[in-house]
């Protein structure tokens, strides 16, 4: 493999790393805010213990988030340096933005959050989670408006060969922007609620097979208390799971509706802006109106002789694409001349191309990725809204089913939006190839923005260089995310007394009088 | 000169030198986790000093990354690039690092914990290595081609002031660190950093004063023997101060010879920020490795409004979590038993 490629794979194994912790943690986040605000407003218990153990699990996977993210902001400079050079002076400031606006508010309010729960009054640390959990949202329309400007470049004029920024507010109001915000948010809280989901349904489960609690001839629940040595399985313990499957189920339904209806907007704008990505994303080589289902062959080839529409739903395609169910949209077969035409049929022979100068530009993305990751993130996603909804009917009486399978299924079932969310990014990503910066085709815009990725690479940095750290990242990567889930499971199986010490311990009788002045301790220590 | 580069290059100069002096400390109470700490509750203590700024300190590192590429996307380019493996450590540091302070306490066993005391040694030691050997190279210069990128293999930044720059920080970070300990702990933990703080500073000091001395022998004046002369009044005021057993104005008195020293480097290395090794026609200055006008003023209103902001909340957090630790103040370990 060659640099281009090295570069390539270790961003994307990077990025898609790191985006399996942003969306838990933005859609965790806030949903931990809202319980410690019930908590605030009620005084209930069940909401102050819904707060600690959601919270818990929501800082082991922050913090991987964090780790993760300075790989980020340091990649494009390392690996990427041409195209750092090439969009400096308009990407790299929604970068600072976030990091000025965004990221500091999360990261600062975050650690008062943690170890402020004895220290700041009741209200001024609730403040102190919703500043952090509305912050990371900050933090990701800022990423996504430079992520946006990638695929629609707009607020910029060619000047010496580079694109200049003269208009921020274009960058930020990107079109592209304005629905990849709310798509990405709506799936973080699609991840959200399936990880309550999941996880309150387990505790339900292991309440209901450990005889806590019971069904009555009616089916509904008749809650019980744990023994002694099952220390917080009271009847508080209940409420929190069977609470948290509700917020968690409702969280998932509303989240994929949401999703749905900015996806279909992200669509349609795809259309236009790439036109190239969405025939891909259809493996639809000839013009047409009819949504594949399920096409086979072989999806790489350009020839497209041997792909076949097996199932196809007549209309659909021009439906998402133009919102009627008669308009061609074209096919990769039309669009490939137009695309050589408006951007040349070779790359230079430049020496920002290195050896990559004089080859033939290939404009279709790899299609079996695109038409896979389409389809992976509609159906994982339809999958868990789906569930979800199940989830809600079946639980209607208070608990949930012995069933070990369902129990499985539910736990299992976390995984979907997080497939989701991944195939949408590669599916994004990808189906923007050959191109790092997508170039702009409206008339009156500024067509002539735009950036090979095989121009976008570092020319100083060799493949030996590229192979350590993909290695490194991998290794290290992978490790990580085994002891992360690992530490999660264990933090899960605890129940609610693993983030409340107090719970485990209330029975033990010593706390004073053993010289200890007790409010001297500190109610979190690492 | 022109105005809003010079500007850029003074808030990257700033957040550079307010990554040093709060995670400074952070990162030698880090390596002081093995080289300092007897037991387990000493180790939580240190942790605990930093528990709930660590990770704000960090995000200074962040934000400089950011800045330079948002107001210097040449610098950013060329800097980075260059030094890819270099760069590559200190990530892998951070992150352990960073893994490491969260899920130390989260199991309650020896071996777990003696393992993450190593990720938080090592990931301190070579991240604060790496910044250093970074930060002595771009002001002392890289072996850059006229495009910036780097002439020759993987090694080929590699000299003497890599060392020096690693050394420098990696010090002070230690002796910064004991200065914190003191103001920050009680007890027996209190007086021991005092002791190490009076018997390292020289040598904790030193490295920096040369890295100093070395840029503004390139590219001082008058201004930067300033600068040189206040940063060593800082460390002996330091010095002093620890000898009296005043902790604030030890800790005041350390922040200042890094804040001197900070600026004699950058002060000395002003106009240029990169230069090259290879051709002075290459290298990199504020004026043609910067944004335009437009990008640098929009990020000056960002930067006005962001800046002082996080100052207040950021300096609100060290006012909240302002008492002493001490080993009495530790909770016992928490074991986590499945239901």
């Amino acid at each position: 493999m060659e640099a281009l490629e090295l570069a390539r794979w270790q961003f994307g194994i990077t990025t898609v790393y790191h985006f399996l912790m942003v969306p838990l943690t933005i859609g965790l986040g806030l949903t931990v805010a809202c319980m410690q605000t019930m908590w605030v407003r009620t005084g209930k218990e069940q909401y102050l213990r819904m707060t600690k153990f959601w919270g818990k699990l929501f800082l082991i996977n922050f913090i991987l988030g964090v780790a993760t993210g300075l790989v980020q902001e340091f990649q494009f400079g390392m690996a990427w340096s041409e195209y750092s050079r090439f969009v400096g002076d308009v990407f790299g400031a929604p970068l600072a933005m976030e990091a000025l606006l965004a990221f500091f508010v999360e990261s600062v309010f975050l650690g008062l959050w943690i170890f402020g729960w004895d220290r700041l009054p009741k209200k001024l640390h609730l403040a102190t989670i919703w500043a952090a959990s509305t912050a990371s949202i900050g933090s990701a329309y800022f990423i996504l408006a430079a992520n946006s400007w990638m695929q629609h470049p707009v607020g910029v004029e060619m000047i010496d060969g580079r694109p200049v920024m003269v208009d921020v507010w274009a960058v930020l109001t990107n079109s592209t922007l304005l629905v990849a915000f709310p798509h990405t948010i709506f799936g973080a809280f699609a991840v959200a609620g399936a990880f309550l989901l999941g996880i309150s349904w387990y505790h339900l489960w292991k309440r209901r097979s450990d005889g806590i609690d019971t069904v009555d001839d009616g089916g509904k629940v008749v809650v019980g208390e744990g023994t002694d040595n099952q220390p917080g399985r009271d009847k508080s313990d209940h409420k929190v799971w069977l609470q948290s499957l509700r917020i968690g189920a409702a969280v998932a339904v509303v989240s994929f509706a949401g999703v749905a209806v900015t996806g279909d907007l992200q669509a349609k704008l795809m259309f236009e802006q790439q036109p190239m990505k969405m025939a891909a994303a259809e493996a639809a080589c000839h013009d047409g109106t009819g949504f594949s289902v399920l096409s086979v062959g072989n999806l790489g080839s350009e020839s497209c002789d041997d792909i076949t529409a097996v199932v196809e739903i007549p209309g659909l395609l021009s439906f998402m694409a133009n919102g009627d169910f008669k308009t061609e949209v074209d096919g990769v077969k039309s669009l490939i001349p137009q695309y050589k035409e408006a951007y040349g049929t070779h790359i230079p022979d430049l020496p920002k191309y290195g050896e990559r100068g004089g080859t033939k530009i290939d404009y279709v993305p790899v299609m079996e990725v695109t038409y896979w990751g389409f389809r992976i993130m509609i159906g994982f996603g339809a999958l868990a809204a789906g569930a979800a909804a199940v989830a809600l009917f079946v639980v209607r009486k208070g608990t949930v089913p012995r069933s070990k399978w369902l129990m499985r299924l539910a736990v299992f079932g976390i995984l979907a939006p997080f497939g989701a969310n991944s195939a949408g990014w590669i599916f994004t990503e990808m189906g923007r190839q050959p191109f790092v910066v997508a170039p702009n085709p409206d008339p009156n815009g500024i067509d002539n923005v735009f950036m090979f990725t095989a121009a976008a690479v570092s020319p100083g940095v060799s493949t030996a260089e590229l192979i350590t750290s993909l290695v490194a990242f991998t290794l290290v990567y992978g490790g990580l995310l085994v002891v992360e889930v690992k530490l999660l499971f264990r933090y899960v199986r605890g129940g609610v007394p693993s983030a409340m010490p107090e719970l485990a311990h209330a029975d033990d009788g010593d706390d004073d009088g053993d010289g200890k002045d007790k409010d001297d301790v500190l109610a979190f220590a690492y | 000169m022109d105005f809003l580069p010079t500007l850029w290059f003074i808030i990257v100069a700033y957040l550079w030198t307010g990554y040093l002096l709060l995670e400074g400390f952070d990162l030698g109470v880090g390596m002081l986790m093995k080289l300092f700490a007897r037991n387990n509750r000493e180790r939580r203590v240190l942790l605990n000093t930093v528990g709930p700024v660590w990770d704000g300190n960090e995000v200074w590192l962040i934000t400089a990354g950011a800045a330079t590429f948002a107001a210097f996307p040449f610098w950013y380019a060329s800097l980075f690039s260059t030094l890819y493996l270099p760069l590559l450590v200190v990530l892998i540091g951070l992150i352990f690092r960073a893994v490491a302070f969260e899920y130390r306490g989260k199991v309650d066993s020896a071996s777990w914990r003696n393992r993450w005391d190593w990720a938080i040694f090592l990931g301190s030691f070579v991240s604060a290595f790496g910044v250093g050997a970074a930060l002595a190279l771009t002001t002392t210069g890289l072996p850059i081609n006229a495009n910036g990128d780097r002439a020759g293999g993987p090694f080929s930044w590699f000299n003497g002031y890599a060392l020096l720059g690693g050394a420098a920080v990696v010090l002070f970070c230690l002796v910064h660190a004991a200065a914190f300990l003191m103001l920050k702990t009680d007890g027996d933990i209190r007086a021991r950093a005092r002791r190490l703080l009076l018997a390292g500073l020289p040598a904790g000091v030193l490295p920096m004063v040369i890295w100093a001395f070395a840029v503004h022998r390139d590219g001082g004046g008058t201004a930067t023997w300033i600068t040189l002369a206040v940063a060593a009044f800082g460390a002996v005021l330091a010095w002093l101060m620890a000898a009296k057993n005043r902790d604030g104005y030890t800790f005041t008195a350390m922040a200042l010879f890094l804040v001197a020293g900070t600026a004699t480097i950058f002060t000395a290395l002003f106009p240029k920020v990169l230069p090259s090794t290879i051709n002075d026609a290459f290298d990199l200055t504020v004026a043609n490795a910067s944004s335009s006008d437009y990008t640098l003023g929009v990020m000056s209103v960002v930067g006005l409004i962001g800046l002082p902001a996080v100052l207040v909340y950021q300096g609100w957090t060290y006012w909240v979590f302002r008492k002493r630790v001490s080993a009495s103040h530790i909770p016992d370990a928490h074991s986590v038993t499945a239901q």
